[in-house]
């Protein structure tokens, strides 16, 4: 199991564990945590699973697709660390991640 | 009192006015109610990665079963409805349940339009709008095994990519002259013929089916040009009808779906309407549309829970649709029904590539094949209604942000 932990605008945090493979997006609607979405339902299609991904954690990720990187334009307050959460599988190399949900999500 | 909602209907539309209710604050009864045994369920993977076996079962599933514990919504399934007292605001349930309620949202999705040839009860028939309708498609959905699946639409296109991938021998029949001709253009009909056709799908267009007849474990389908086609299994994904009995017998308004304004109400005060059942005004389009999508689905039960929880909000969003097939993701914003001029952007050989359909160079709808870029920029140049220059639409040098 992975540990993932979702910080709220306010600073709450929630750390859930997460089998590999499922993406970060449905660990959050599965675990309740309030300010991800995911409407389309994973098909990066929303934009609605925003989150700034803490600095240490961004070079882990696999590099951003020409989906994910058109569909961030639709995501308030996007900058240098912002990913979408369907699109980030769990994987061992990411034991511990940390991931901040916008306010604008809430 | 505490008041009561009622939720008929546990698809993608019932599953958000839960969520949307609670998070706008209504503090009251909330009961769901659905005729599926299941929680609601994510759709469109059905005919894509659950048909394929890549996604089980279990993540489906909108929310999670603690949610609706969470959230206090009582759940009532695998329990339809059958008739609805709009005046004594009163639903009965097929196990003869009383419900009363002050506000009901009917989120009834529809039903498959079924064949209406000869031999259109056929075992090895199928049509594909449910979990337990893929599941018994499943069985025979093997490597090997003759699939005809009459009518090429999204459902249909996507159930074939994914058997042909998987090994069956496929067969597309299309009554009319091209494929997904109801909901594109000819051009991205052209496209998708094309990349079937190189994948082993055989597509026969302006091909009607006139009967099925066979033993049980083969049907034998006849086309209206006189072929016969045998087949192991048969999907028919030939449209939706809108589930609107239950509404039209309590004598609330329905044409091509239930009548509802921009704030979900229906003409039954205290009855709401969302989703693929519903049929509602939009203002950039200036006509009453019935949509059948998730996105509908999701902003118009938001729409309908904001009425009810009394914080009302119009729902009035451009319309989105997409699909998979094979490594193609296509997405379209907006309707093209009108448009007076389509124009291509970008190589369709290029397997990535875009047209933005006109009316006196207005942007009405876009395709967008691997085009992202394009999908996102047409969201908000449709309902800006602004006149555009075609000549920049089609130059690859202007981004699609810079095309206003």
């Amino acid at each position: 199991m992975i540990k993932v932990t979702y910080i709220e605008f306010n600073g709450t945090e929630r750390t859930v564990e997460v089998e590999e493979g499922v993406s970060l997006m449905e660990a959050a609607v599965n675990n309740l945590v309030p300010g991800i979405d995911g409407d389309c339902g994973g098909m990066c299609a929303c934009a609605t699973c925003h989150v700034h991904v803490e600095a240490e954690w961004l070079d882990k990720l696999a590099p951003m697709e020409e989906q994910e990187d058109a569909m961030l334009n639709l995501a308030e307050g996007r900058d240098g660390s912002s990913r979408l959460t369907c699109q980030i599988q769990a994987t061992p190399e990411l034991d511990g991640i940390r991931v901040r949900t916008p306010i604008g999500q809430h | 009192m505490t008041e009561t909602v009622l939720i008929l209907g546990g698809g993608q539309a019932g599953a958000q006015a839960v969520l949307s209710l609670r998070q706008q604050g209504f503090a009251g009864r909330l009961v769901l109610v659905g005729s599926e045994p299941f929680l609601p369920y994510q759709r469109p993977p059905l005919s894509k990665a659950f048909l394929s076996g890549a996604l089980p079962r279990e993540r489906l599933l909108i929310k999670p079963e603690a949610f609706y514990r969470q959230a206090d919504v009582e759940c009532i399934l695998d329990t339809p409805a059958v008739s609805l007292d709009a005046a004594e605001r009163q639903l009965t349930l097929a196990d003869d349940r009383q419900l009363g309620f002050d506000q009901l949202l009917l989120a009834t999705g529809g039903r498959p339009r079924q064949l209406q040839c000869p031999g259109a009860d056929h075992p090895r028939l199928h049509y594909l709008r449910t979990l337990d309708d893929v599941e018994r498609l499943r069985e025979h959905f093997l490597p090997g095994a003759r699939l005809v699946v009459i009518g090429a639409g999204y459902i249909g296109l996507e159930a074939a990519a994914v058997a042909v991938k998987q090994g069956l021998k496929v067969q597309v029949l299309e009554a009319a002259p091209r494929v997904l001709a109801r909901v594109t253009g000819a051009q991205v009909s052209e496209f998708f013929a094309g990349v079937h056709a190189e994948a082993g799908v055989e597509i026969h267009c302006n091909t009607g089916v006139v009967g099925i007849d066979g033993d049980p474990d083969t049907a034998r389908v006849h086309t209206a040009t006189g072929d016969v086609m045998e087949a192991d299994l048969v999907l028919a994904g030939i449209g939706l009808l809108p589930n609107v009995e239950l509404a039209e017998a309590a004598g609330i308004a329905c044409d091509n779906g239930i009548l509802v304004d921009d704030l979900a109400r229906s003409s039954a005060p205290g009855v709401l309407a969302a989703g693929d059942c519903s049929n509602h005004p939009s203002v950039i389009y200036g006509r009453r549309l019935r949509l059948e999508s998730v996105h509908n689905a999701i902003e118009q039960a938001k729409a309908a829970a904001a009425t009810i929880a009394g914080k009302p909000r119009p729902y009035n969003q451009v319309p989105w649709f997409w699909s998979d097939q094979y490594d193609l993701k296509l997405q379209t914003a907006g309707l093209l029904e009108g448009h007076d001029r389509a124009l291509v952007r970008g190589d369709p050989q290029s397997r990535s590539f875009a047209v933005f359909y006109l009316r006196d160079n207005r942007l009405l709808a876009v395709d967008a094949i691997n085009r992202p870029a394009e999908f996102i920029a047409a969201r908000t140049l449709i309902p800006a209604g602004g006149q555009l220059d075609p000549a920049r639409l089609t130059d690859e040098n202007v981004a699609p942000q810079q095309f206003a």
